[in-house]
């Protein structure tokens, strides 16, 4: 973002080292945080939703502060958010940029649907494994009990619906 | 793969070439099943059978008793530490500090792989939740190919509970690694699961799904009986309605091929007539007896080796 009118139409100012997340679908910007196990006491972190957008229409775009996520953590994203783009910021300048992309396996980040699921136990120390199957769409299969977790499962889950 | 040390969880973990060694070493161990061989002699099984089960738990002891090991463990949640409210975590690590393999059985889906994952011994799947008994689904497999000396190319009748039935799936798992035709005939309401339908599409399998028996039975070469539960019907009226149509009796084998074989995991209730014990079709107990060699087979690669 070079332009002088672009300069002027930020929301929020650019940050030295750390995160972008841009093209994140309007309305889903808090989910990719909770996505990301990000909850407010990692330093600064803007968020900025509904923005105009030529690819989407609108857009959320999330701005992480001097935090460090690996590749593997960002493609989780992919799940509730795949037309998310991560650029690395290093000295004010965008160093590597990537589209996320479904990881081959998901741990931990949500719950089987199967209360009879051994992952679903209080007492027992499982966390929730899921390999990611291509059928018509992407979707989980619980590597425990085999029950199949949609994207929209995923989506009502992380929004805490369900 | 080595079967050293090797867990079995579930039937996904297995190739056709693991099994067939798997076979070739069951019919060996058909010699020893009434006898004694002493190669695990010193080794301890733990039977952790949170569930009941007969044939299952008593076919792995025979079994371990047969190779000359020897076994410990408990039968029901009421006999177990559990009932104090000991997690299933904790129990495995105390079985696995005192055995050389455990074999477990659960209601919860996906019990042994957790049990697995905590254990440092090898961990035997003796059914768990609705979805696993890799054991019978390999013992039904051995049966098969016991009796026609191969499973390619037959046809093969999966009749029951399609759903909830924890061996239908092992099983169907299990045969994706030979070139069969699967007849699935259930109720409307116990139907393959959707991640079961695609999995066999997935492996490029050959199925159909039927409502009733008569539209596939002359084309068998074994019939594979599952028993239909009452209380998974929401509805008592539509059980009484269909449960006539799912068991099989002398009448409702008419017009079959004379080499067709009946299998039954058991227990049956009355789903197979009792009146069909008597017929060349009738080899669910022979099944269940070729569960100790299998189980011997499956031991001594376990803890032994090839």
């Amino acid at each position: 973002m070079s332009s002088k009118v672009q300069e002027r139409d930020l929301i929020v100012s650019k940050i030295r080292d750390g995160i972008v997340i841009d093209h994140i679908p309007a309305g889903r910007a808090l989910i990719v945080l909770r996505v990301l196990k990000l909850r407010g006491g990692e330093g600064r972190i803007a968020l900025v939703m509904n923005a105009d957008s030529r690819r989407l229409g609108r857009k959320d775009i999330v701005k992480i502060e001097g935090k460090e996520l690996s590749e593997g953590e960002l493609n989780l994203l992919s799940l509730i958010a795949p037309t998310a783009t991560i650029n690395i910021i290093r000295d004010y300048s965008v160093v590597k940029k990537f589209q996320v992309k479904l990881p081959e396996t998901v741990k931990g980040v949500v719950k089987c649907r199967n209360p009879k699921c051994i992952t679903n136990q209080p007492r027992e120390d499982v966390v929730p494994t899921f390999k990611v199957l291509h059928l018509d769409q992407p979707i989980l299969q619980c590597q425990y009990c085999g029950t199949y977790l949609t994207i929209d499962d995923i989506n009502a889950q992380l929004a805490g619906e369900r | 793969m080595t079967w050293l040390n090797r867990d079995v969880i579930s039937s996904l973990d297995f190739n056709r070439e693991d099994l067939m060694q798997l076979f070739n070493e069951a019919q060996e161990m058909e010699n020893y099943a009434k006898s004694k061989l002493n190669i695990l002699d010193g080794k301890i099984m733990a039977t952790a059978f949170f569930e009941p089960s007969t044939r299952t738990r008593l076919s792995f002891e025979a079994a371990m008793l047969r190779l000359g090991g020897r076994v410990l463990g408990f039968g029901s949640v009421e006999a177990s530490s559990v009932a104090k409210g000991e997690s299933l975590g904790d129990t495995i690590r105390m079985l696995d500090s005192y055995s050389d393999v455990i074999v477990i059985r659960h209601s919860l889906e996906g019990a042994a792989k957790y049990a697995a994952d905590i254990a440092t011994v090898p961990v035997i799947n003796a059914g768990d939740g609705t979805q696993n008994h890799p054991t019978q689904a390999m013992l039904d497999a051995y049966t098969i190919w016991r009796e026609y000396g191969r499973i390619d190319d037959l046809t093969i009748g999966i009749l029951g509970d399609l759903r909830y039935a924890r061996v239908v799936t092992s099983l169907i798992q299990l045969l994706s690694n030979f070139k069969v035709k699967l007849r699935l005939i259930s109720p409307e309401i116990l139907k393959p699961r959707r991640e079961l339908l695609d999995f066999m599409n997935m492996r490029g399998m050959s199925y159909s799904l039927h409502l009733n028996l008569n539209e596939v039975l002359s084309e068998l070469d074994v019939l594979y009986v599952v028993r239909i539960q009452r209380e998974r019907f929401p509805d008592p009226v539509e059980y009484e309605r269909v449960k006539g149509s799912f068991k099989v009796s002398p009448e409702s084998l008419i017009g079959v091929k004379d080499t067709l074989i009946v299998l039954h995991p058991l227990p049956r209730v009355d789903e197979v007539d009792h009146r069909l014990d008597s017929t060349r079709y009738a080899k669910y107990f022979k099944q269940s007896a070729l569960g100790v060699p299998l189980r011997m087979a499956l031991l001594k690669l376990i803890l032994k080796g090839d």
